[in-house]
């Protein structure tokens, strides 16, 4: 049993098996996490360099995490440290760090495009931890990790992505990778802030939120990224709130069992209510937990093999 | 692969269980402190007969854990396609007890090796004894079953099958020959 990619760039693409296989195991090293040492030896002597050109927190510290869980070595690597600021190429840094021998990436950058850029000018295995506004997969994968374990299944369920889908890798991978597992998506925010080609996505885009709420199993908030709006998307954060926020009133005509997901940071008060968020149907940490064990399923999945 | 001998059928193999089974209560007094682990796949029916038999004879409530060693493998550089990490669930705490691993087929020793580092993270068992249906020798570290159902001198070209009941549906141990285009 075996993953038919080599590198994970992103879920565009990426088979159900692939994405089954990777779930399944993520199962068991969430019950590797709960030992008295949630240590495995499996990836003893494997190096892996964190390569974040981007600011993170969960992410960066879940996947180390993750590394050291599996027993990697991992070496962090940071724009703010580096010879990037003193003028180094993408590809002389790749090559740079891939001759001090090393086996796999995780990579995050503001461009997309830069984990496949990467494939072309090392052997060494590609994780994408986030690249631009294109993909975020190991995010979608705990996602869905998060609600096949509350609901049981994937197939036939429907998830409401709700906010600024434009600027979210994250909305593009789930997109994909959901519909690959029979889901159905709907992916909603405010006109200006929904992707101007949604057919690439193939699936639908409304700036209707009682319309993409309606019969959902699973509601995600995206952060409203106020870093990188440009003027006049929408009128104000008042009316953005009026309009597409989450709060209790409005969870209150959904399905008493209905999930709430949010990739993180929240910004309370804007996407979602601090009620919401704490409540009983928000399963927030839970998706975080889960990044760990998904993280682990993907690096020991992708990390073996004599040239791996 | 064809088959060359029959090792074991069911009765044998229900005998072999039995015996094997006064053999662990014989060695371990005191049953409050043993607790059974079953290896993946076959290891975990067999833990379970094994439990089941020593709960008739001594009325006593013995739970079965089930051990995955996929992590622990050491061939995990070489091999690039990776095995699926099956379910570890070991429902007591094995700090101080007596574990008795069980596995179906005793071969090089190298599951083994990886079995007790596994265990070894759960915590700090008081001893880890092996059971196995078959040693079929050609060990290849310094490792032996305190319990054996039968001892078989194999040869490299050889496979020893176990199939059983509740996975297989049937119980049978068969000695198996590699043909070339295997």
């Amino acid at each position: 049993m075996a993953l038919t990619i080599r590198h994970l760039l992103g879920l565009d693409g990426v088979s159900r098996d692939d994405i089954t296989l990777i779930l399944d195991t993520a199962d068991s090293f969430f019950e590797v996490l709960s030992r008295e040492i949630p240590v495995v030896p499996t990836l003893r002597g494997k190096t892996i360099v964190n390569l974040f050109y981007e600011g993170s927190t969960r992410t960066r510290i879940s996947f180390e995490l993750a590394e050291k869980r599996l027993s990697a070595s991992p070496v962090n690597f940071s724009v703010s440290i580096s010879s990037v600021s003193k003028g180094e190429t993408l590809r002389d840094t790749i090559r740079n760090i891939e001759a001090m021998k090393i086996d796999m990436v995780v990579v995050r950058h503001d461009a997309a495009g830069v984990p496949f850029f990467l494939t072309q000018c090392t052997n060494a295995v590609i994780i994408n931890a986030g690249d631009g506004l294109h993909e975020h997969p190991t995010q979608a994968l705990l996602d869905m990790l998060t609600i096949r374990q509350k609901i049981g299944r994937l197939e036939g369920l429907k998830v409401a992505i709700v906010g600024d889908i434009f600027h979210s890798r994250v909305a593009r991978s789930n997109a994909w990778g959901m519909k690959t597992m029979g889901m159905e998506v709907v992916l909603c925010g405010p006109h200006t802030l929904l992707p101007q080609h949604p057919e690439s996505l193939g699936v639908p885009v409304t700036d209707n939120l009682d319309e993409a709420l309606n019969g959902a199993d699973v509601v995600m908030l995206l952060r409203l990224q106020l870093e990188r709006q440009s003027s006049g998307t929408f009128p104000s954060i008042r009316e953005y709130r009026e309009r597409f926020g989450l709060d209790l009133d409005r969870l209150s005509d959904l399905s008493k069992k209905v999930l709430i997901m949010h990739p993180g940071p929240i910004n309370r008060g804007i996407e979602l209510a601090s009620n919401v968020a704490d409540g009983p149907n928000s399963v927030i940490l839970e998706q975080v937990t889960n990044g760990v064990a998904v993280r682990m399923a993907v690096l020991y999945l992708l990390g073996g093999g004599e040239n791996g | 692969m064809k088959k060359i001998e029959l090792i074991m059928d069911g009765h044998a193999l229900d005998l072999a269980i039995t015996r094997i089974t006064h053999q662990i209560i014989e060695h371990n007094r005191d049953l409050t402190k043993l607790g059974i682990v079953g290896m993946q796949t076959r290891g975990i029916f067999l833990a379970r007969r094994i439990a089941r038999k020593i709960n008739e004879i001594e009325k006593t409530d013995l739970a079965t854990g089930v051990l995955d060693i996929t992590l622990y493998r050491d061939d995990y550089r070489k091999a690039f396609r990776q095995p699926r990490v099956q379910i570890t669930d070991i429902p007591f705490d094995i700090n101080g007890i007596s574990v008795v691993l069980v596995d179906d087929v005793l071969f090089t020793g190298r599951t083994i090796r990886a079995a007790l580092d596994a265990l070894m993270d759960f915590g700090r068992p008081k001893s880890i004894q092996l059971a196995v249906i078959i040693d079929r020798g050609n060990r290849e570290l310094p490792i032996q079953a305190d319990y054996a159902g039968t001892v078989l001198k194999t040869q490299a070209n050889q496979e020893v099958s176990l199939k059983v009941e509740e996975l297989d549906g049937e119980d049978s141990i068969w000695l198996m020959e590699l043909e070339k285009d295997d």
